[in-house]
């Protein structure tokens, strides 16, 4: 019997890997595989809960965050595509035509 | 106690392979490898007695996530500029903003009351797709409409912005 802990401790330190992910690289690329981290960090969360009360309402929200992690990388990676198509850039800090 | 060795094992695995997302020059490697993190954690699921979610881990983030990355990797032919690491340059707010978050978590997590909870007795849930399928169609019929509007919005956003000329 694996204690609820290690679950949680497991999923926020997945959580914290993917933040770093996110913060330290500078590659588009990463950044949203890092992003992708993290939403699975979260249902790994939800799943142990789901599993700990006996309530099928944790799996029914962790099949709603795969579906909005999996629309946001089509949104994303056409965005991306389109990016690179008209300036080449890869890294997040070169991209600021939409700051003020 | 074989639960405790087989979650071990994933566990290493899976943050393991995270943290070679996060390092690996190559994004081709770092796919390959939050691959490895992934299959680790529908693993975990089936621990968890969540065989559906499971699957859907597999069908949806390996199948589909993680080879549209790949694709559009080797489709852009950007692999010069894509080769580069990119580490910011202001490290030292990046770091401390880390250290809060992970004093934030280690507070968190040992002052919360959920760390030594048993599995409720009350209700069991036999794990079966049955059960999820109609959880998903009874109860919540609503949100099931609006993620599928969602992705189809997704859809018609991908090709929009794929468009070669927007006119």
């Amino acid at each position: 019997m694996v204690p609820l802990s290690w679950y949680i401790i497991l999923s926020s330190v997945l959580f914290v890997i993917g933040t770093a992910g996110v913060l330290l690289r500078r590659n588009i690329l990463i950044v949203l595989m890092s992003v992708e981290l993290i939403l699975n960090s979260v249902n790994i969360n939800l799943v142990a809960f789901s599993y700990y009360h006996q309530d099928l309402r944790g799996q029914v929200f962790s099949i709603f965050v795969i579906t909005v992690a999996a629309a946001e990388v089509a949104v994303a990676l056409g965005i991306l595509i389109a990016l690179v198509r008209n300036r080449a850039a890869l890294n997040v800090d070169e991209i600021r035509t939409m700051k003020g | 106690m074989a639960e405790m060795v087989f979650f071990f094992i994933f566990a290493i695995i899976a943050v393991g392979s995270a943290v070679a997302v996060v390092t690996f020059k190559n994004p081709v490697h770092s796919v390959l490898s939050l691959m490895v993190c992934f299959i680790q954690m529908a693993a975990l699921f089936v621990l968890l007695r969540a065989p559906f979610i499971a699957v859907v881990q597999i069908f949806v983030y390996v199948g589909a996530v993680l080879v549209l990355f790949l694709f559009v990797i080797m489709m852009l032919d950007i692999r010069q500029a894509s080769m580069t690491r990119f580490v910011a340059g202001g490290h030292f707010w990046i770091i401390a903003l880390l250290v809060v978050l992970i004093a934030e978590m280690v507070v968190i997590l040992s002052r919360s009351k959920f760390t030594n909870m048993a599995v409720a007795a009350t209700s069991r849930l036999d794990g079966s797709v049955k059960e999820m399928g109609i959880a998903l169609f009874t109860k919540y019929l609503l949100p099931f409409e609006v993620i599928s509007l969602i992705l189809l919005v997704a859809l018609l956003g991908a090709i929009v912005l794929g468009k070669k000329e927007l006119s």
